[in-house]
C-alpha cells in the first residue's frame, strides 16, 4: 500500500485531487488518495468505497474517544487538584499519567456485583445505553473542510436526540437496580433532563436562525465566510447552553444525580466492575461531546482566523474542545452543589425566560439582515454590539431586580429558617453571635 | 448513493427488527420491558425514515418518540402497581388478538390491493428546509391552531395539577 502510494506522488492524475494526500491539513485528501487508488486500480465498487469510508471515519472517531476517556481522567483530577490546593495523581509515571491506566486495570480486575432483586437484563443494558448515545453525538462533528462522518443537514435536532435518549437510558439503569437511591438519583436525572431540554434547544435555535442551517459543517463555514464567531453573535445563547449543558451532563455545579453526601451515588450506586467504569466513562465522553457540540457551534470548529490554513483543523478543533472543558473542570473545581429546587427553578425562572428574549432579539435581526438586505458588514458587527449589550442588561437587570438580596452578614441561620431544628439554648445562642 | 440490494437489506432488516419489538411490546409481563422495547419499536421506524430518506422526520421521531414518549411512559409506569408482571394480562385477550388480526388482514389487503403509484422525482436534498417552509407559508394556519391547542392543553394541565395547592397560596 506504501509503495502504491509513493508510485502515485509521481502520477499525474494527483493533480486532480483537490489537495495533495501528504497534505495532513485535512485528512479526508489522504482518504481520498485511498479510495483513488482503491476504485481506479483494484476496482472496488462503489458500495465498498462506502463501507470502508463509513468504518474508517467511525474507527477514528471511536478511538479519539477512548484516548480522550482515558486522559481526561488524568487531566480532571490534576486539574481539579490544582484548583483545590492538592496534588492530584502524581505517584505513578511521570506526573502520574500512569493514573488512568491503574484505574482501568482496577475497574476491570473488580467483580461484577448484581443485587438479587436487580431486574438483569434492564441492568445489564442500562450502562450501554448510557454510553452509545454519547459516542454517537461525534458523528456530526465537523473536524475539517472533508472531514465529517455524517453530513447532515438536521446535525442539531440530531445533537437533541441523541442527547435525550440518555435520559431513558439512565432511568432504566436506576429502575433495573432495584434500589431506592438509584430511583431517586433517576428520578432527579430526568427531572434535570427534561428541565435543561428547553433552554439547550432555544439556546441553538438563536444560532440556527443566524446560519440559516441547521448543518453544523455549515454554522463553521458561516463563521469562516462573515469572519465571526458563533459566541460573539449570540453571547447569551451560549451562556444559556454552557450552563444548561453542565446541568444535563451532571457535573458538580449540578450533579444532584449521584450526590454523595444525599444519595449515596445515585443511579450507578449498586454498579461495580466495569459496569460502573462505563458509566464514568459514558460521563467523560458526555462532557467532551458537549465541549464538542460548544467548539463548534459557538468556537468556529475547525476555523480559526487564517490559522486553519497552517494548523490541520482538526488539532484547532481539539485544542478548542479542551479550552472548552477547561472550564468545565474549572466549575467542577469551585462551585458547590445545587439544591434540586434551585437547579430547576434556575432552569424555568431564568434559562428560558432569557433564551426566549433572545430568540425573539435574533430573529428581529435576521429579519432586518433578510429584508433590508443590507450588508452582513453592517448588520453582524451592529448585532455583536446590541446582543452583547442585551446580554449585560439581562443579567443585571435580573440580578438587581428579581434575586435575593445578597447578606454579606445574614442575620438568622439560613440552612434552618423553616425546619425546626431543637438545639441546646446555649449553643444556638453562640451560633448566632458568631455570625452576626 | 448506495445501490439498491443495501437499500433492500436495511428495509427488511430494519422492519423485522420494529416488528418484533412490536409485538414484545405486547407479549411481555413486564412494563418496563414493554416500554423499552416500544423505544426500540421507535428507532426501528426512525431508522425506515432513513431509509426513506426524510432525515428530519426520522430524527424528531427519535427525538420526540424515543426520548420524549419514553420518558413520559416510564413515569406513568412508575405510577402503576404490580407493573414488573401484569402486563397483558387481561380478560380481553382472545378478542384482542382476533381484532388485532383482522386489522393486520385489512391494512394488508389494502397495501396489496392498492395501485402504488411510482414518482420519477428525486429525494429531497433537504427535507427540514422544504419543511420548514411548508409549515410557515401554505399551511400556517393548522400550524398556529395546532401550537394554539398545544398551549391550551399545557395551560389546562397546570391549571388542573395546581388547582388543590390554593388554599396554601
Amino acid at each position: 500500500m506504501i509503495l502504491a502510494l509513493l508510485a502515485l506522488v509521481t502520477d499525474k492524475r494527483l493533480a486532480l485531487v483537490t489537495d495533495h494526500w501528504w497534505d495532513i491539513r485535512d485528512l479526508s485528501n489522504l482518504t481520498d488518495a485511498v479510495y483513488d487508488i482503491l476504485r481506479d486500480d483494484l476496482n472496488v465498487p462503489d458500495w465498498g468505497i462506502w463501507v470502508l469510508s463509513g468504518l474508517l471515519g467511525t474507527i477514528g472517531i471511536i478511538s479519539f474517544i477512548g484516548g480522550v476517556a482515558i486522559i481526561n481522567i488524568w487531566v480532571e483530577r490534576r486539574v481539579v487538584g490544582r484548583m483545590q490546593s492538592r496534588l492530584g495523581p502524581n505517584r505513578l509515571g511521570p506526573f502520574g499519567l500512569l493514573q488512568p491506566v491503574a484505574d482501568a486495570i482496577k475497574l476491570m480486575q473488580k467483580e461484577v456485583l448484581q443485587p438479587k432483586v436487580a431486574d438483569g437484563l434492564v441492568f445489564t443494558l442500562a450502562p450501554i445505553a448510557f454510553t452509545v448515545p454519547g459516542i454517537a453525538l461525534f458523528a456530526v462533528i465537523p473536524w475539517g473542510r472533508n472531514m465529517v462522518l455524517a453530513d447532515l443537514d438536521v446535525g442539531i435536532v440530531y445533537l437533541f436526540a441523541m442527547s435525550s435518549l440518555a435520559a431513558l437510558a439512565v432511568f432504566i439503569g436506576g429502575y433495573g437496580s432495584n434500589n431506592k437511591y438509584a430511583l431517586f438519583g433517576s428520578m432527579r436525572v430526568i427531572a434535570m433532563l427534561v428541565t435543561y431540554e428547553i433552554p439547550i434547544v432555544l439556546s441553538l435555535l438563536g444560532v440556527v436562525l443566524f446560519a440559516g442551517t441547521m448543518n453544523l459543517q455549515g454554522i463553521v463555514l458561516f463563521s469562516e465566510e462573515h469572519w465571526v464567531l458563533m459566541v460573539m453573535l449570540q453571547p447569551l445563547a451560549f451562556l444559556i447552553y454552557f450552563l444548561s449543558s453542565s446541568a444535563e451532563l451532571n457535573r458538580t455545579p449540578a450533579d444532584l444525580a449521584e450526590a454523595e453526601s444525599e444519595i449515596a451515588g445515585g443511579y450507578h450506586v449498586e454498579y461495580s466492575g466495569m459496569k460502573f467504569g462505563l458509566y464514568y466513562a459514558a460521563e467523560l465522553i458526555n462532557a467532551v461531546a458537549v465541549s464538542a457540540i460548544i467548539a463548534t457551534v459557538f468556537l468556529g470548529g475547525w476555523w480559526m482566523y487564517k490559522v486553519d490554513e497552517i494548523v490541520p483543523g482538526w488539532m484547532i478543533l481539539i485544542g478548542k474542545i479542551y479550552a472548552v472543558y477547561f472550564i468545565f473542570v474549572w466549575t467542577r473545581g469551585t462551585l458547590p452543589r445545587f439544591r434540586i429546587d434551585q437547579l430547576l427553578a434556575f432552569a424555568w425562572k431564568w434559562m428560558t425566560p432569557m433564551a426566549i428574549i433572545n430568540i425573539l432579539v435574533v430573529a428581529t435581526e435576521v429579519m432586518i439582515w433578510e429584508e433590508t438586505g443590507w450588508s452582513a458588514a453592517v448588520i453582524l458587527p451592529a448585532s455583536i454590539v446590541i446582543n452583547g449589550a442585551l446580554t449585560g442588561l439581562l443579567i443585571v437587570g435580573w440580578v438587581r431586580t428579581m434575586a435575593p438580596n445578597f447578606q454579606r452578614f445574614p442575620d438568622r441561620l439560613r440552612m434552618y429558617s423553616t425546619i425546626d431544628v431543637p438545639s441546646l439554648p446555649a449553643q444556638a445562642a453562640d451560633l448566632r453571635e458568631t455570625t452576626a | 448513493m448506495i445501490e439498491d440490494n443495501a437499500i433492500v437489506i436495511a428495509f427488511w432488516s430494519l422492519s423485522a427488527t420494529t416488528i418484533v419489538c412490536a409485538l414484545m411490546v405486547a407479549a411481555v409481563r413486564n412494563l418496563v420491558h414493554s416500554v423499552l422495547f416500544l423505544a426500540l419499536t421507535f428507532v426501528g421506524v426512525a431508522g425506515i425514515y432513513i431509509v426513506l430518506s426524510a432525515d428530519f422526520v426520522a430524527v424528531v421521531q427519535v427525538l420526540i418518540y424515543a426520548g420524549a414518549v419514553g420518558v413520559l411512559m416510564t413515569f406513568a409506569i412508575m405510577l402503576t402497581p404490580g407493573a414488573d408482571r401484569l402486563n397483558a394480562s387481561t380478560v380481553f385477550q382472545a378478542p384482542a388478538f382476533v381484532l388485532g388480526v383482522m386489522v393486520f388482514l385489512l391494512i394488508a389487503w389494502v397495501a396489496y390491493d392498492t395501485e402504488w403509484r411510482i414518482s420519477d422525482r428525486e429525494a429531497f436534498t433537504t427535507t427540514a428546509a422544504s419543511l420548514g417552509e411548508a409549515f410557515l407559508k401554505p399551511y400556517i394556519v393548522p400550524f398556529e391552531v395546532a401550537s394554539v391547542l398545544l398551549a391550551t392543553a399545557m395551560i389546562g394541565a397546570i391549571i388542573l395539577s395546581r388547582a388543590e395547592r390554593d388554599d396554601r397560596a
